[in-house]
Order: structure tokens, then sequence, then C-alpha cells
């Protein structure tokens, strides 16, 4: 970056410059996210044209199906803003969906109060998790480890076969649908079909606006931005940097309660085995959203998309059929792979545009 | 001049593991006044500094600030900020990834209904680095800009910050003669509003041209607070030095004259070698019994040069001879085989491997050269060790003690035998008196003209220019990543030097 | 495995004594636990009880953590994806093998693309880690959810068996050895890479490029090839643990072979004594580390704890042990003992 530049009086010209510059240098990576999103969808649009890909019904289902996923991966990209990592959240959806379905099913408590329980626990989790990370400076990978262990050993504990929730509340609320008043069709016997969500999807969609407020407008949000960005220089600069992460975590604990309801709300019922393998899917949205693992960088609207493109490749997968669905993860991994490579190329071309100068 | 005391530190001492770091030192600070904290690396400024924003514990003393009235002991950085003083560090203690205006009001953003004004916050860091002259995009991560320029915002956020004292360490390093003159005009507006600024620099010129006062330093020990115009620059020196000068006076005296040097004598050639962004092409001829000193400022391009001979950094063109033989050197190993060894300017970094002990540290260098795969003998590994400890006068409980529990100059001892243990026929030494007490910094520079004297060529780089006039043949001058010229002998005096680095000299 | 000079330190700060008394105190609940816990008998020329299950189960943690104490050491970070490339080196021994009444290749040919499997997905990480600069944990997440996947496209998606019976010596016995064959492999493989790390300069580079890698290259090292190796290591490792999980089934479930053993790998070093932060590392105590958790995971069954229930008590230990070696924890226990001590100088005053 060059002062001369900066300093030039051609103001529209530097105002230009500046919008392409941030895109590129800012969001790129979040641009390419967002491009991808568009040209996969573009592309399903075409390949799938008889299969009602286009309906926006289907696209609609992305986030259905993915409501918990959104939710946790949201927890997911202000851990990972401050430079930690937390593995455990998996097990906590599991582990919370077990609650919910044991409370409801074995011990006959309502449906709300159950759910209150719950985020309860998330946050008390979240807190001893954070408590260990930045109060006794245990590295987040070990103590969340240790975390994702209790929580699946607790969801065994809590019971070792499945439970299906059949309380009548908690299922009208799973089932309810939230019919959309555009974006209908026309059925074979003429009648309008409107697109319609579940209750989770806006439980999502809410988390994601409040999400992005809180970093982009809160002194909280800019501290977790600063804690991950230079953690050494947030402490000289006067910020509490052990109550941030400390927060965050349990933010995060919180979240991932929630994110487990709404996992419940679209599985009804709960078995030990359930979300295993989540926290890494929220892991690779986060990180195909732009957020590296380094910290200091990234958005919550990013690793949205991160969750739209997964939901969009395992669509695909369905759509084709006869398919492993193998696959999907597989490609999951690739763009991954792919991501991470951008990431570095761009860290280091950055380093070395700025070392020329 | 206002003489209201708003700082005092009295009787303040604090030790490091083995090393009193400051025994008993005052320091006074008067509202209105820009103060300089003098003395050498070692000397205990940093510390004092540290001791005063919380940043360290102190074991002794009291610390009165205006407005207490009641001793103060600042636990952390934000305490001391809280209570009105504000630092700027050496390196720069921003976050990269954060925008220039968040830099300048994290923590203390502007709101609007209870969420960050983005737009005033931006508009004031306008304003506010408008006063430094800075026109910048402050919406843009603080990573794009220079060092300097980052410098310059972290200089903006403290002044804007600070209601009583204002700790400036060593902020003009990095910037540029237009810059440091933007920044002492600020200060003396500063001065103007009644604060107390503590200025700690490297140049003696900016002591002259905007201090007050002078506090000198040496070696944890306060030697006396003066008024600029009571003490001259060689009295300043003189103090700063303490006696070490006469033990030195006399160390280069029976080294032989350098200009006409045998062909044959020569080990190293350097054709414009350079390392892109870091160093323009340079040549170089180096002959035995040299001791080449690099001179210019800290960013100059002194320690680029050296890490390109060694391979440190990439070479991106250019030729090396080593004995008049074509040498490729891709990585450091190939600069070792040829017979080179480096001891780097960050100790910390990139000299000592904290956890392992003494003994590794030191064979670990010959390890690598003799055999990828076939360890030295044990017992050989323990003599090697042995005898440097002895020679060197490492002060080490054993040998297989952690080189992180020693004190930083035995340290810095350490890293020298492994080098030393090689037997080089040319070693770069880039700051190896860097923090280390007085009697280690003369045994290192005894040592270096020692190694001449027996047929070894050294660069030597040291920030203190005493050091490199005491024991260099030769003096190479450097501005902005390149060499602008070569000193002999005779010629090397600090004024030539100055005048060289400062571009009306020969070249 | 320097030689300990027991007589100038307290015997607490030796590395190897946390996970040592671990071990202890999971046995000597065992003892009051489970009576016949410690009794070995012999059945059909072979041993049985708990210490030889608990040997024999370990073996193949023990060797993942040989390979990830390594990977640890050097990178400061962790391999997370080995227990997925176990499976996918299991997937393509049987693969190669079939499942007909004879083998398709040589049984030596399958073990060896085995390995070579495994040691591709190590080169992968390797490469991603020490060239690519990609922190650890992330550059080992794309194998992590792609190995299995690549396994199941191998395996066609289908639990493959193995019919001749030699298949299932190297995971069970040798007939006529009283031992199980995978404790050889994992005392084989232990031995081997101790002689090599103590005998041979590697273990001190190791440790040197893991604790300062700026500094290990400007002594000549090559930090980025170290590191890649300890990559490669570790893959060849989870490879063998692979072979040895799909020969005591005698078939590949690409999903549940090496399920979550990269955590106990993790796990096995860190209560092994071992920072994961890098450097300084105790290839004995993570085979100690990995031991104990086999036992622990042994009395859990013996004491009639279901086996989705064990990862509670994991946990349970895991925090203790990582909390006790927090150095915030070390600095409390220092004040709490400078404060006695201070104390009992006071009371042996007040004596005077």
């Amino acid at each position: 970056m060059n002062r001369a530049k900066i300093n030039s009086p051609q103001g529209k010209m530097r105002f230009s410059n500046q919008i392409g510059q941030k895109l590129l240098e800012r969001n790129f990576l979040l641009f390419v996210t967002i491009a991808l999103f568009i040209a996969m969808y573009i592309a399903g649009l075409i390949a799938y044209k008889d299969k009602n890909f286009g309906n926006v019904q289907t696209f609609l289902n992305l986030f259905t199906s993915n409501a918990g996923l959104i939710i946790v991966s949201v927890g997911m990209t202000m851990v990972l803003i401050t430079g930690g990592i937390d593995i455990s959240v998996g097990s906590v959806v599991a582990v919370t969906c077990m609650m919910l379905a044991a409370m409801m099913e074995r011990a006959g408590i309502g449906a709300a109060p159950a759910m209150s329980i719950v985020l309860l626990f998330g946050l008390a989790f979240g807190a001893a998790q954070g408590w260990l990370i930045s109060y006794l400076n245990i590295q987040p990978f070990i103590v969340t480890l240790a975390g994702m262990f209790f929580a699946r050993g607790l969801t065994a504990v809590i019971s070792l076969e499945m439970i299906t929730i059949t309380n009548e509340t908690f299922l009208a609320i799973a089932q309810k649908r939230i019919y959309l008043p555009f974006g209908g069709y026309l059925n074979r016997k003429g009648v309008m079909i409107y697109p319609y969500i579940y209750p989770t999807v806006v439980m999502a969609i809410v988390i994601v606006i409040i999400a992005y407020l809180m970093l982009k407008y809160t002194k909280f949000g800019r501290s977790i931005y600063a804690v991950g960005g230079r953690e050494q220089s947030a402490r000289l600069m006067g910020l509490n940097v052990k109550r941030t992460k400390f927060f965050v975590y349990i933010l995060n604990g919180l979240l991932s309660a929630l994110g487990g309801i709404a996992f419940c709300l679209n599985t009804t019922g709960a078995f030990v085995e359930l979300a295993r393998g989540f926290e890494m899917d929220a892991i690779a949205a986060t990180v195909i959203g732009g957020t590296p693992l380094t910290g200091g960088v990234g958005n919550v609207y990013g690793s949205l998309f991160g969750v739209l493109i997964k939901a969009l490749i395992e669509t695909f997968v369905s759509f084709q059929g006869n398919i492993s669905s193998w696959w999907s993860k597989i490609i999951i991994s690739a763009l991954l792979a792919f991501f991470i490579v951008l990431q570095n190329l761009l860290v280091r071309r950055k380093n070395k545009t700025k070392s020329a100068t | 001049m206002a003489t209201k005391e708003i700082l005092t530190m009295r009787h303040i001492t604090k030790n490091f593991i083995g090393v009193r770091a400051l025994n008993s030192v005052d320091f006074t600070l008067r509202a209105g006044e820009i103060h300089a904290l003098m003395g050498e690396n070692g000397a205990g400024k940093s510390t004092l500094i540290k001791v005063l924003t919380g940043a360290e514990e102190f074991e002794k003393g009291e610390i009165r600030l205006e407005g207490f009235d009641h001793p103060i002991i600042n636990r952390s950085p934000e305490e001391a900020q809280d209570k009105g003083i504000s630092t700027v560090y050496q390196e720069v203690n921003l976050c990269p990834n954060l925008s220039v205006a968040e830099n300048l009001f994290i923590g203390r953003e502007p709101k609007k209904f209870g969420k960050i004004d983005w737009k005033t916050m931006n508009s004031r860091a306008e304003e506010i680095l408008h006063d430094f002259d800075i026109h910048i995009d402050v919406t843009l991560t603080l990573d794009n800009f220079s060092v300097a320029i980052q410098q310059m915002i972290a200089i903006a956020r403290a002044v804007d910050m600070s209601s009583k004292v204002l700790i400036l360490d060593e902020p003009t390093s990095s910037l540029d003669e237009q810059e440091v003159g933007k920044l002492f005009q600020i200060m003396r507006m500063l001065k103007e509003r009644g604060l107390g600024i503590i200025f700690i620099t490297h140049f003696l010129e900016q002591v002259y041209e905007i201090c007050d006062r002078i506090t000198v330093l040496r070696n944890g020990e306060l030697i006396g607070e003066y008024k600029i115009e009571n003490l001259p620059r060689l009295k300043l020196v003189a103090c700063m030095m303490g006696k070490d000068i006469d033990i030195l006076e006399d160390i280069k005296e029976e080294q032989s004259s350098s200009k006409e040097k045998d062909e044959d004598e020569i080990i190293l050639e350097a054709k414009g070698l350079a390392s892109l962004g870091k160093v323009k092409p340079f040549d170089l001829s180096v002959y035995k019994g040299d001791v080449i000193g690099l001179s210019g400022l800290l960013g100059s391009g002194r320690s680029e040069l050296a890490r390109t001979i060694y391979g440190a950094d990439r070479v991106d063109s250019g030729e090396l001879k080593i004995h008049k033989k074509n040498l490729s050197i891709s990585a450091p190993i190939d600069a070792i085989k040829a017979g080179m060894a480096f001891l780097p300017e960050d100790r910390k970094e990139e000299g000592i491997i904290e956890d392992l002990s003494v003994q590794e540290n030191i064979i670990l260098a010959l390890q690598v050269k003799q055999s990828m795969f076939k360890l030295l003998n044990k017992k050989d590994q323990e003599e090697f060790a042995q005898r440097y400890i002895d020679i060197l006068d490492i002060k080490t409980p054993s040998k297989d003690t952690p080189v992180k529990q020693l004190s930083g100059g035995n340290q810095q001892k350490v890293i020298l035998a492994r080098w030393l243990l090689l037997n080089p026929e040319f070693l770069i030494l880039d700051e190896p008196t860097r923090g280390i007490d007085v009697g280690t910094k003369t045994e290192i520079q005894r040592l270096i003209v020692d190694l001449a004297r027996e047929g070894k060529a050294i660069i030597f780089i040291s920030s203190e220019i005493e050091e490199m006039l005491r024991t260099c043949n030769r003096m190479l001058v450097m501005r902005d990543s390149e060499k602008i010229g070569e000193l002999w002998d005779d010629e090397i005096t600090q004024d030539n030097i100055m005048t060289a680095i400062a571009g009306g000299g020969r070249a | 495995m320097k030689n300990l000079n027991i007589f100038k330190k307290p015997i607490y700060q030796y590395s190897l004594f946390l996970p040592i008394v671990c071990l202890l105190l999971v046995l000597i609940v065992n003892l009051i636990q489970t009576p016949n816990f410690f009794k070995i008998t012999v059945q059909n020329g072979v041993l049985y009880g708990f210490i030889i299950d608990i040997l024999n189960r370990s073996s193949g943690l023990v060797i993942l953590a040989v390979g990830m104490t390594l990977v640890v050491a050097s990178s400061g970070g962790t391999d997370i994806s080995v227990g997925a490339v176990s499976a996918l080196a299991g997937a393509v021994c049987i693969a190669a093998l079939g499942t007909g009444a004879t083998y398709n290749v040589p049984y030596i040919v399958s073990i060896l693309l085995a390995l070579i499997m495994g040691m591709a997905c190590g080169t992968v990480n390797g490469y991603l880690v020490s060239y690519m600069k990609v922190q650890p944990m992330v550059a080992t997440l794309i194998l992590f959810t792609a190995g299995r996947g690549i396994a199941q496209l191998v395996t066609g998606s289908f639990i493959l068996y193995v019919k001749p019976e030699q298949f299932g010596y190297l995971g069970n016995f040798i007939p006529g050895v009283p031992l199980p064959t995978p404790f050889f492999v994992a005392a084989f493989l232990v031995f081997i890479t101790w002689i090599v790390l103590d005998k041979t300069p590697l273990g001190m580079y190791i440790q040197s490029v893991g604790i300062n890698r700026d500094a290990s290259r400007l002594v000549g090292l090559n930090s980025k090839l170290i590191i890649f190796f300890t990559y490669v290591f570790c893959g060849m490792c989870a490879a063998i643990t692979g072979l040895i999980s799909v020969s005591r089934t005698m078939s590949i479930d690409a999903n549940n072979v090496g399920l979550y053993t990269e955590l106990d790998a993790i796990l096995a070093v860190a209560i092994g004594g071992n920072s994961l932060r890098g450097g300084k590392f105790s290839l004995f105590g993570s085979v100690i580390g990995a031991i104990t958790i086999q036992a622990l995971t042994t009395t859990l069954y013996a004491m009639q704890v279901s086996a989705d229930q064990i990862p509670l008590y994991k946990a349970v230990v895991v925090i203790i042990i990582v909390s006790l070696q927090s150095p915030v924890v070390l600095k409390w226990f220092k004040t709490i003992k400078g404060k006695l001590s201070t104390r009992s100088h006071q009371m042996v005053k007040e004596a005077k």
C-alpha cells in the first residue's frame, strides 16, 4: 500500500479503488464463497431442470434441513474469531436432544421448561469450558475434546436406547409450517401451493442477524476480533482478554444448546450416536465461509453460506440418486482443501506486497 | 516552566533470576516536560517503564502519581491507562486485523443508541490522524499500512488517551525524518497542555532537540538526573557507558591495517547479492582478520544484508564466492557447510531453543553440520559443552539445565558457543551484545578482536556505534536497504559515519 | 530418555511421574474392585486375562500414540485424520485381497499397499502443514472428513469379509504363540522408534523444530522436511493400526474402524505428560498414556459400564490431568507451598 495513492486527490478514482480493494483484500474469501454458492445453484438449475430443483421449496429446504447447523456454526464462528476452537458442539447437540427427549418422555416435563433447562445446561457447559480455557489457560482443543467426551458419555448415561418424542407441544412446534406469501406454484389440480418453512429456520435466521449485529456494533463484538487479531496488543490496549474469551465460550455453549433444540425439532427423537461429526461440519462450514482458524477474521453470514454450500452438495448427491452419499463428504473435503489453500495464498500475497513497499 | 511533579518513583528495586535489573532507582517527571530516559541496552530503562505500567511487578519502592494521595501500584497496563498513563512501545501494539479507526478507539468506541457509531468513529479517527498529517482511509485494516504509519497510529492512540503521562519507548526507530518532525510537533503541543512525557530513544540528536531533562541509568543503577543544558553530549555518552570506555580503549591497537589486502586472504566475495524487498544488490569482499561493522539506522537493511549472505533470507539475485569458488546458498545449512556462522539479532525468536538443555543448544549446529543421522559421541558432546561453558564462563547450574532458565547474557553466550564450536572462518554477529550486562559485553568485544587476530573474519552489527568503533577495521554504511559506502581504518569515526548515514557523506 | 539424576529434583517433576501415577491409580482401583483383574489363565495355549486384554487392545492405540507424539512434538499440532486413515488403509488391504477363499494378491502386497496408502495420506497432511503452513488441525481436517468417504468408495460401501484364516493372525494370535500378535507389533514399533530417536540426532531435531522452528532453520536444520517426515510417519502408524484392526475382525467396516481413535491418541500424548504445544516429548510417556486409557476402558467394562458411557469418565480424567499440568494451577500450588513453608519457617523460629 503506498501512501501517494491514498493521498491522491482524484476522489472518485480513490473511491472505486477502495471498493475494489476492500472486496479483494478484506472480503475476497467471502466473495468467493458467495459466488461459488450462486454458481453451484445455477449449475443445479441447469442439471436438474426436470427434477423441480428450481422450486422455491427446494431452496428453502436447504435451510430447513440445516437450521441446527446454522445456529451452531454461528457460535463456532465467534470461537474461531477469537483464535480458539470448540469440538464439543456435536456432542452438546446430542446431549441436549437426549435431555429434551428424556425430560419430556420419561420425566413428564413440559416442552417449554425442558427447553429452558437445556439452554441453561448449554450455558453452564460453555461456562465450564470457557473457564478452563481462559482462566486456567488450557488449550481449547483439549478442553473441548474432553467436553466432547463428557457430553457424549452423558448422552449415553441418560439413555442407551433411542427415545422418540411424542410431546404434543413439541411436535406442534416441530411440524408448524409457516407459509410464505410468495413463490408458490399451481399443482396439477390447479391449487396454488405456497412454499413453507419451519420455526427452526426462523430461529436460525434470527440468530444469524443478532450475531451479526453483535459482532459489528457492540464493544464485546469488537473485542472478539481484537483478541483474535493479536492477543498481546488487545491486552495492552486495555481490553479484558480473559473475560472476552470466557463469554465467547459461554455464548457458544448456549448456541450449541439452541442448535440442539433446532436439531431435535428436526429429528423429534434422540439416540446416543446422534449428530456424530457435527462439530467438523460446523468447522468446515465456517472455514468455507471465510473464517480461518488463525483467528481475527470472519463473519457469521459467511458461515451461513458455508452451511448452504454443504447443504447444496448434499442435495445434488441426493438428486443424483444412484451415487454413494459418501461423495458429499468427499466433495466437501475437497472444497475445504481448496479454501484452505486459497486462504494461505492470500495471506502470503499480502505479506509479500507489504514487504515490497 | 511548570515544576509541579506529576510522577515520582522512589527506590524502585527489581530482580530477575540472579540479576538485579533495578537497584533503588529514583525517577521524577514534572508536568509540561519531556524527559529523556537514557542508558545502554540492559541499563534498566524498559524494566523501569514496565514496572511503571504494570507489565512487571517490583519488589521495593513506591510510585506516586498526581491526583492520588497514596502510592499506586499498577497490576496491568489497563490499570495504568485508567490512571492516565499511556505507552507506545517499540513494536506496534495494535491489532492488525482491525480497521485503523477501530485501533484508535477500541475499548472506548463512540456509541449511538447503545450501538457502536461507526460513522462518528471514522470521522473522529480522521480528525485525530489529521493532526499527524496522515491522510489515509481509516476503514482499511491496519495491516494494509507500513510499519511507520502503524507506529504513528499507535502514537496517535496513546496521545489521544493520555491525560497525565505519555511514555514513548523508542517510537522513532521505524519513522523517517519527516515523521519524526511531525511527532515532535505533537509532543511540544502536549507539553504545552501540561502533560509529562517520558521519551526513550537511541538517537542522541533527538534527545537534544526535544527534551528538557535527562535521567541516565546504567546497569540497573541511577546515574543521575540532569537538565539538558547541563549535560553536553560527550558527558552524556560517558555517563551512559561508564568506565568501560577505558577498558576498551586499547582493544583495537594491535590490529593490522587492512586497506591493502592480499588477494589470497580473501574469504568471501559477494557480487550484486540481493533479497527482494529486504536488501538491494550489494558487493562485499571479506578478508582474513576483518572485523566489519554494519552501521545504519534500524530498518536500514543492515541485518538483512547479513541474513542474505547467510541464506537466512531468500537470495534473489547475485553471486557469492567462498575462497573464489561459487557457492549457491539455498538454506542456512549450505552456509554452515561453507564455514559460516550466524548469530541472529533476535535471541528469543531465532537464537535459543528454549526447552533444550544448554548442552544440546551448544552442540546442535555442530551435530547438524557433521551428520544428519549419526549422533555425535556422547562423551564428545559433554566435553564440547563443558569446554565452552568454561571458556565463555557461562553461568548455569548444569549442562542439562534448559537454556530458558539462564539469564539473557548467558543465553547469548550459549548461542555464541554454538557457533564457536564449529570453528567457522566467517562469523556474522547481529547485535551480540544487546540486552546483556557491561561485563559480558566487554568480553564479547574482546572475543571478536581475538578471533580476528586468529585469522577469522567477522561481520559485527550493533546499534551502539561506539562498540563498533572500538572493534571494527571496516565499516559498511547502510541506508534504505542499500549499502551506500565503506569506511576504512582511520576513516571510521562517529562523525564520518553520521554524515554518511545522514546522506551527505562520501559514498 | 536422559540419565536421570534422581537426587537433584523432587520426583514429581519428572515427565513420567504423572502418567505412571495415573496408570497405577487405575490398576489399584481394579485391584479393589475386581479381585480377579490380575489373574492370567492359559486357554488353548494362549494367555487370557484382563491384563493380557489391556496389552492386546492397547497395541493399536500405542502405535497411533507413537506417531501422534512425533507430530505433536514437531509441529505443535495434532493429526486428527489418523482414525480415518486407519479405516482407509484397512479398506485398501482388504479390497486388494478380495473376499474369495484365496487371496487375489499376495498378502505382503496388500500390507504394502495399505502402508503406502497411509504414508500417502501422511504426505498430504505433511505437505499442507509444513510447506503450505496450514495449521495442523485444519490440514488434517480434510482427510478426517474425506478419509472414510474414500474408504467407502474403495469397499463399495459394503462390509467386506476375508475368508482365509491366516488373515486373523496379525490382530489376534499366531498359533503356538501365547501372547497376542498386536503386542509384538506395538513393542517392535516402539523399540525401533526409540532406537532411531535416541541413537540418532533425529529426536533432538524434532524437539528443536517443535520448540523453535526459525532458530532450528538457522542452525542448518530443514525444519519443513522434519515436520513433513513426522506426518508421513504418523500416516504409516495409522495404517499399521488399521491393519491390526481389520485383521482382528477379519473384515472392514469403513464406518467404524478406528472411529474416535484420533481423540484417544491425542489424549494418550497429553496424559503422557507431553505438551500439545510441541517441543520436548517423552515417547514412553505416550505409550504409558495409551495403556492407561485402555486400562481405564477395560476397567470400566469390568465394572459393567456401557461402551457408550465410557467417554464420560474419560473426560473427567482428562480434565483433571490437564488441569494439573496447567501453568496457572502449578502457580497456585507454588504459592500455597510457599505460604506453607514460610509458615513452617515461622513456626521453627517461634520454637527457637
